[in-house]
């Protein structure tokens, strides 16, 4: 048992390291972020009514695309230099080594999404009411959406024109967690209790850390073969 | 002790070769030959239990390989084409990784390695900076860190020099006197003296 913890720690440890070694890879999700949310006040004008009904939508929106663009990452490097072969001959369950990995991507990703929506919410005009319920839904939704994509990830390894692949498969499966995570925002500005739509968030990270970490393992497997 | 029992191997629609039986013994070395894309390398993947047999079965020390699983992956250290190095990490970190992913080693011995692998002067250098030979030997030095008896090697001599070549061969050598088994593919004639050398050529 020690000798797993150790493992996962240092696979997470070296996600991090070889990810912070070339930070170009983790601005640009959270600078793509930023401008697609940014261009919307642009395009529609200035007018807090209209931005304070888009908003969650928008930036819900943008943090999806986002996760989309990083994925890419997750396994692609690996899989290229062979080091996600050794993975697969570790004497570990692959879908734990698979899980700490898109930890990994998310502490980079996912939760710099997370700490700047505040930033990006007075932008939109949301009243302050709804930070709270914004960043606790990007803080439930963004791991369900790394998880997700990581499938998409695994399934598509190897595969030319791969990016393109992965957004029709992935992007399909986000949509419940679009609902309600944009939908637990607007509830807040219409002011019914978003206690439900959290729950459900709830529900589907725990489905999701269950579930997506085996199915991206037997398709790391596949691809492998 | 490992053990295969009439594998067959398709790649797509394509049969490699079926009816292949052999068997290894601690400190014997099996030397695969044949012409490219005889399946050398699909035996060999098949052998670490990356790619499925399509009939047969592979046993380590009489157990079915599928069923031991991870118990397998534990006494097997594999060398593909690719080098497994992750190249914005330096060769030691690489190293930490890799021991501390097999689960056998606790690492006392990288500086040691790389030192006789003639890599210790580039530990504050991204791996990415190495040459091709240089990253090969790195690969090898993987091996030895994680020290397991089961060595599966595809075409490790590829792009070493003289030198290298035959500090490997030492290496190899001094592997199968401690008891290991070791299975290569090589254009090169290997050479050496042990008493026990299996060749097995595929066409």
């Amino acid at each position: 048992m020690p000798r797993l913890f150790k493992a996962i720690g240092r696979l997470y440890w070296r996600d991090l390291t070889v990810a912070l070694r070339r930070s170009t890879d983790i601005l640009t999700p959270l600078v793509f972020f930023v401008i697609v949310v940014s261009l919307f006040p642009l395009g529609l004008g200035p007018e807090p009514n209209t931005l304070r009904t888009i908003a969650p939508g928008v930036i819900w929106v943008g943090a999806l695309l986002a996760t989309m663009l990083s994925l890419n990452r997750l396994f692609a490097n690996d899989y290229v230099d062979g080091t996600l072969e050794q993975m697969a001959l570790a004497p570990y369950p692959l879908a734990l080594l698979v899980l700490t990995k898109i930890a990994a991507h998310w502490t980079l990703t996912g939760l710099p999404l997370v700490l700047i929506s505040p930033l990006l919410a007075v932008q939109m005009q949301l009243p302050e009411a709804a930070f709270r319920t914004l960043t606790l839904s990007l803080l439930l939704g963004t791991p369900i959406l790394s998880l997700l994509g990581a499938v998409g990830a695994a399934l598509t390894l190897g595969l030319r024109g791969g990016g393109v692949l992965v957004s029709l498969l992935v992007l399909p499966l986000y949509t419940p967690v679009l609902i309600f995570g944009a939908g637990s925002v607007a509830g807040v500005l219409v002011g019914i209790d978003t206690g439900a739509h959290f729950s459900l968030l709830g529900a589907f990270l725990a489905l999701a850390l269950t579930f997506l970490p085996w199915a991206t393992a037997a398709a790391l497997r596949v691809s492998l073969d | 002790m490992l053990e295969t029992v009439d594998l067959e191997c398709v790649r797509g629609d394509r049969p490699l070769f079926s009816h292949l039986s052999f068997t290894l013994k601690p400190g014997e070395l099996l030397h695969v030959t044949g012409v490219n894309g005889s399946g050398k390398t699909t035996l060999l993947r098949t052998l670490c239990g990356l790619t499925r047999p399509q009939t047969g079965e592979i046993r380590w020390n009489g157990t079915a390989i599928r069923k031991l699983g991870d118990d397998y992956h534990a006494q097997l250290a594999y060398v593909g084409h690719t080098n497994g190095i992750q190249g914005d990490l330096t060769p030691a970190e690489n190293l930490k990784v890799a021991t501390n992913l097999s689960g056998v080693a606790d690492g006392a011995e990288i500086p040691a390695t790389l030192k006789r692998l003639g890599l210790s002067a580039y530990h504050r250098f991204p791996a990415k900076i190495l040459s091709q030979g240089q990253k090969r030997r790195l690969a090898l030095a993987r091996l030895m860190v994680e020290r397991k008896p089961l060595w599966i090697l595809d075409e490790p001599l590829s792009g070493l020099d003289v030198d290298s070549v035959s500090l490997m061969t030492t290496i190899l050598m001094e592997h199968l006197a401690q008891g290991g088994l070791i299975i290569i593919t090589s254009h090169q004639d290997i050479d050496i003296q042990t008493k026990t050398v299996l060749q097995i050529r595929i066409n």
